[in-house]
């Protein structure tokens, strides 16, 4: 890494910290963006990588460590102050106030009007009415709003924070292609995400992460995932990892045997619900996991929510274990044993309960549970659900003060602690870091081995070929194709979810980003 | 987002960290609480040197009972991220109820027919938060307004009946036995130990701390929320009508709006005593020693001979003051 | 891979129409309300004319500022409880400032008052951000304070008021079908919301109120924007406080009922308790139609201790229609 001139720093950020109680966030983060680049910002959960973001953003404010924007000191002590520096923010979840129209969000942030209409425009999304409430717009649109509004003001460093998860590939696409243009006029990008494929199709540089602190900055060059993935699993980390990716793969050839000779334990006929979902059937055996692939909003929403108990179908039949069933509550599908895994854990957390109150939830659920706890009982199936999952229980009192994997791991444990037969997973991995990944596929393969039936969406497709014995993919509401995991790879995944029929050609750029993933 | 400090270099002593006495009072709140009660004490011995007898916690402790049950109200629903507005209408309508009826159906009757009462416009409280999801504060509010209207006409009904608070209401309520030991700590007592019991080793007490932290989260996991939001209004309601017994029993005359005053005094103690307005979190433990405080400064201010005025004002800035402090506390950082 | 082609080009003009339409609709309702409550009212009693509305305007002015007041609190996402009782201090200041004063002193002593109210807000707003205690829990402890600053001024009812300001709300204006109690409110309310409406700081009220973090993350200064919608509540409780002065002619320092009063009303108004949603306008005419159904229950010869049950019923059957529409409108 050279150093360069200072007046090529657009932003510099050094010996950044902020502790939180006793809890170190950032020890000494640096992040140097040069003028003209697209810069990722990496880090494994719990790196301090959204505190350094809130930081920079004026949200918080950093215990020590020096900020220029362009060669000069700034205090950012507010969002207001960080926009007056030239650094303008878009996050995952768009910053429109919902009650207000677009004009009046526009307004409120002194946002000229006409670049706004000329930046949407240029992102794809046609004209949008200025007089639609914000809450009335799709949240594809918003987020894409959002970005334009931020490119409108004509930053100095745009720092995109997960802004294109979840978000439509095509429009994935135009993002990227204007973020990337920025270069052109000289501006910078700070770029967060956790796909590879974007970072490798947009950055030029990337810093990374680990432990609070600032453990190095690569060229983004062919090869550099490889020393990224190194860099923000440390030494130890990545051996655990590799570890658990080779406990995965024996216990699910443990597993395929189990799921050969077993009749379906879920039973999906023509499911229609919603705008969305048209005409879903799939069956779901014992001792297997099934993966579930489809792009953004094809209606698989839709169908979790079904086979969750928390919205009806329109049309179609569920059978479990053979017996047609009804759900008009969870509590009904939890009844027939099937058990829902948000991805989203604000969901389905109590953030300030304990880690025991979290997990012990489904237990009281029932009117005729609500009676005294049988303590003992409890702690049993609550400690063994624990060691079992690996829960890191040194802030227990309170969930909210887990890291992000764990707190996914508790919402797991909770239906592990009484014995699982059918787990419905919804992208429980998003967000969190590769090394619990690894170990939530261990812990579904056991499931499954053990005879539990799981289903898993997936949005990463290379968890079909960690985690799943087959996929069904899903497009347009509809059932397309449905594959062994062995011969799930991504072009072959991304084609189908696509829609194509096997042997047609894929949208170039989605192939040539998809091979490049990393495994 | 965070990575837990004090694994790799050993950690100081936990006792001396300001972090173990943030925790200390974020899990026990009522430590300081009882700190503070203390204080209040010792205040009370320099302002008033040789107040302090058996006779004198008997008084207080008997004033803070009905308040302490009142509160019990306000934490439970606070629990869930509610609030009972109504248990100042609902508790007159018991005292009031009951008093009305011992003249002609006696005592045993009457207090059925006003529990039964107060049960039911719990039951209606817990229908319109539970099943029609209407804003706990706007229904309980509107509920009051109710039962306040339909008092009002029955007290113009039952004008010629006369009422009259009998005497087991009087003396559970009001009595004292030995010169200072209140009766209606007789009843409070397994009340509270009740409560607190449910709260902590109970399904039902687990649901009202669930639903208040993470409704969505409470639904997935399989709890049917409108049962426990009907089932907890009507143990409200039910709760507000022993206070309202205990009430009449000390003042032995009863209004319609006997207990209207104490309603905002009731979540007061409930804030005080450390119970999220938000849900979630809090104790019953916490909310007795709350009532004991208010019941403490009401009587200071009064022994004091402040003006109402002033009175009213020291209350203010002393709930104010409490929760900022109890905030500042528990806040995460 | 639909999203992108969701938004449309420019709508037409009827669709512009249809939008106001549709985003009004609850004020809408309210008027058609109002207008059959007033028909109902005329066809219960054939002699209710401008008198009666005179007297129903001057009857709802004091709850009506009350339920302004707390509407642009709820808005910008919080709720006061101290309403009734700033109403009651600013009500026994301006009475006992205009004790045996001048007729030209009582301008002073309004505008006076008006301040008072103001820094009443002020305190409110600025506690409620310093402390960050809920600000239900914070404007339910200053309500006892407000309550007991008020008897520290006048601890029976007394005071006076000058003859002009007890003039201010009695009559018409150009005509008697036009009461002054009416045009008053509107005047005195709209000076202050229209200008401030469209601007960054009336806006950030909804931005605050609607989605709190989006507004941080906009560059809304929150705590500025708080104090600010207090500051509005204790200078709207203060007119109010005003208009109870013009009612009496004194000042009473027991806080009446307008702290649950404006709740019902604004709730009513079509105001969200959630925040960042409704208007000023639909509370009061949510006020005038809650007046009205005493009115009516009078002229029916029903006891009026049923209006009380009656708007009790009514605050719950508005929120549950209200929620009932809003499950309606959200996407499947």
């Amino acid at each position: 890494m050279t150093t360069p001139a200072p007046t090529d720093l657009l932003l510099d950020a050094t010996g950044v910290a902020k502790r939180y109680g006793a809890v170190a966030a950032l020890r000494a983060a640096s992040l140097q963006v040069r003028r003209g680049e697209v810069h990722a910002l990496l880090g494994a959960n719990g790196a301090g990588k959204s505190t350094l973001v809130k930081i920079l953003t004026g949200a918080v404010h950093p215990d020590a460590g020096t900020i220029l924007v362009a060669g000069q000191p700034r205090d950012i002590h507010s969002p207001a102050a960080a926009r007056r520096s030239g650094l303008v923010p878009v996050y995952q979840e768009p910053a429109l106030i919902p009650d207000l129209d677009v004009l009046d969000n526009l307004r409120l942030t002194g946002t000229p009007v006409e670049p706004v209409r000329h930046w949407v425009a240029e992102l794809g999304l046609g004209r949008i009415d200025m007089r639609t409430m914000a809450r009335d717009l799709p949240l594809a649109s918003q987020r894409v709003l959002d970005l334009a509004r931020a490119l409108a003001v004509e930053p100095e460093v745009l720092l995109l924070d997960e802004m294109t998860a979840a978000l439509p590939a095509d429009l994935t696409e135009r993002v990227l292609d204007v973020v990337g243009r920025q270069r052109e006029t000289g501006r910078s990008v700070i770029f967060i995400s956790h796909r590879f494929i974007e970072i490798n199709a947009l950055c030029d540089r990337a810093t990374v992460l680990r432990d609070g602190e600032t453990v190095g900055v690569v060229d983004m060059a062919p090869g550099a995932e490889q020393r990224i993935v190194q860099l923000m699993l440390g030494a130890a980390g990545a051996e655990r990892a590799a570890a658990a990716a080779v406990a995965t793969d024996a216990t699910r050839r443990a597993a395929t045997v189990h799921a050969t000779d077993a009749t379906s334990r879920l039973r999906v006929r023509g499911l229609r619900a919603g705008t969305r979902l048209h005409d879903v059937s799939f069956e779901l055996h014992p001792g297997e996991v099934l993966g579930l692939v489809a792009l953004e909003g094809q209606g698989q929403d839709e169908l979790f929510g079904v086979l969750s108990g928390s919205r009806r179908a329109d049309e179609g039949e569920l059978h479990v274990d053979g017996r047609p069933v009804r759900f008009g509550h969870p509590a009904d599908a939890i009844r027939e044993g099937l058990v829902y895994v948000p991805a989203n854990r604000v969901e389905a957390l109590l953030m300030q309960r304990s880690v025991r109150e979290n997990i012990a939830l489904p237990f009281s659920a029932r009117l005729r549970a609500w009676g005294p706890i049988r303590t003992r009982v409890e702690a049993s199936q609550v400690s063994g659900a624990i060691d079992r999952l690996q829960i890191d229980t040194r802030a227990q009192s309170e969930v909210r003060r887990l890291s992000g994997g764990n707190q996914q791991k508790v919402t797991i444990a909770r239906w592990v602690a009484q014995g699982v037969r059918t787990m419905l997973c919804f992208d429980p991995t998003r967000g969190i870091d590769i090394r619990t990944k690894r170990e939530i596929y261990a812990l579904l393969r056991e499931l499954a081995a053990n005879g539990a039936a799981v289903l898993l969406y997936t949005s990463e497709l290379e968890e079909v070929r960690l985690a799943c014995d087959r996929a069904v993919i899903i497009f347009n509401g509809r059932v397309v194709e449905e594959m062994e995991a062995a011969v799930a790879d991504e072009p072959n995944l991304l084609r189908a979810a696509y829609g194509l029929p096997p042997g047609e050609a894929l949208p170039e750029e989605a192939v040539a980003t998809a091979v490049e993933a990393i495994p | 987002m965070s990575v837990v400090e004090g694994t790799t270099s050993s950690p100081p002593p936990a006792w001396r960290t300001a972090d173990a006495w943030q925790r200390l009072f974020r899990e026990r709140p009522i430590v300081p609480l009882l700190v503070l009660l203390g204080a209040l004490v010792v205040l009370y011995q320099v302002v008033q040197p040789g107040t302090i007898s058996p006779n004198w916690v008997g008084s207080i402790i008997r004033n803070a009972v009905p308040l302490a049950i009142l509160a019990a109200c306000q934490t439970l629903t606070m629990l869930t991220g509610g609030i009972d507005l109504s248990v100042g209408a609902v508790a007159s309508m018991a005292a009031y109820v009951m008093a009305t009826l011992v003249p002609s159906q006696g005592p045993v009757i009457a207090i059925v027919v006003a529990l039964a009462a107060c049960g039911l416009a719990g039951l209606a409280n817990g229908i319109g938060v539970g099943i029609f999801r209407v804003h706990p504060l706007i229904m309980t509010l509107a509920m009051s307004l109710v039962v306040l209207g339909l008092m009002t006409v029955y007290q113009l009904i039952m004008v010629a009946a006369g009422s009259r608070v009998p005497p087991e209401i009087r003396t559970l309520g009001g009595g004292t036995s030995f010169g200072f030991v209140p009766h209606n700590l007789l009843l409070f007592v397994p009340l509270a130990v009740g409560i607190m019991w449910a709260l902590r080793r109970t399904g039902f007490g687990r649901l009202l701390y669930a639903v208040g932290d993470n409704e969505r989260a409470a639904r997935l996991s399989g709890v049917r929320v409108w049962q426990v939001l009907v089932a907890l209004y009507v143990v409200s309601g039910l709760l507000a009508g022993v206070a309202g017994l205990v009430y009449v029993g000390i003042t032995n005359v009863a209004t319609v709006t006997l207990v209207d005053k104490y309603v905002l005094t009731a979540v007061a103690a409930a804030v005080i005593g450390g119970t999220s307005i938000f849900g979630g979190r809090g104790g019953y433990a916490g909310t007795i020693v709350g009532a004991i405080i208010l019941s403490l400064l009401t009587n200071l201010l009064t022994v004091l001979q402040m003006p109402e005025a002033a009175r009213q004002v020291v209350f203010g800035a002393i709930i104010l003051a409490v929760a900022a402090a109890y905030t500042r506390i528990t806040s995460e950082a | 891979m639909s999203v992108a082609t969701a938004t449309s080009d420019r709508a037409p003009i009827s669709a512009t129409v249809l939008r106001v339409l549709r985003r009004n609709a609850w004020l809408l309702g309210l008027v058609v309300l109002l207008a059959a409550m007033l028909l109902l009212t005329r066809i219960i009693q054939p002699t209710y004319g401008a008198a009666g509305i005179d007297s129903l305007a001057r009857a709802a002015l004091p709850i009506a500022f009350a339920a302004v007041a707390q509407a642009v609190v709820v808005i910008a996402g919080g709720i006061d409880l101290s309403v009734g009782s700033m109403m009651a201090l600013t009500n026994v200041a301006a009475a006992s400032m205009m004790h045996r004063q001048g007729e030209e002193f009582g301008v002073v002593a309004v505008v006076l008052t008006l301040i008072l109210g103001i820094a009443l807000g002020i305190t409110n707003g600025v506690l409620v951000v310093v402390t960050r205690v809920p600000d239900i829990v914070v404007t339910l402890a200053l309500s006892f304070v407000w309550a007991g600053a008020a008897l520290l001024v006048l601890n029976t009812p007394g005071g006076g008021a000058a003859q002009w300001l007890k003039d201010l709300p009695v009559g018409g204006v150009f005509t008697e079908w036009v009461p002054s109690a009416m045009v008053l409110l509107l005047v005195c309310v709209g000076a202050v919301w229209l200008p401030l409406r469209r601007r960054r700081s009336g806006l950030a009220l909804y931005a605050v109120g609607s989605d709190r973090l989006a507004a941080f993350r906009s560059g809304v200064p929150i705590a500025r924007t708080k104090v600010l919608s207090y500051a509005l509540c204790g200078l709207f409780s203060a007119m109010g406080g005003l208009a109870l002065s013009a009612a009496t002619g004194i000042g009473t320092p027991t806080p009446g009922p307008y702290t649950l009063l404006s709740v019902a009303a604004i709730v009513l108004g079509g105001v969200s308790l959630a925040g960042g949603r409704g208007g000023l306008l639909g509370c009061i005419i949510a006020v005038l139609i809650l007046r009205l159904v005493r009115t009516d229950l009078t002229f029916l010869g029903v006891d009026p201790n049923y209006a009380t049950v009656i708007e009790g019923l009514i605050m719950v059957a508005v929120v549950m229609v209200g929620a009932v529409v809003a499950l309606r409108r959200k996407p499947a």
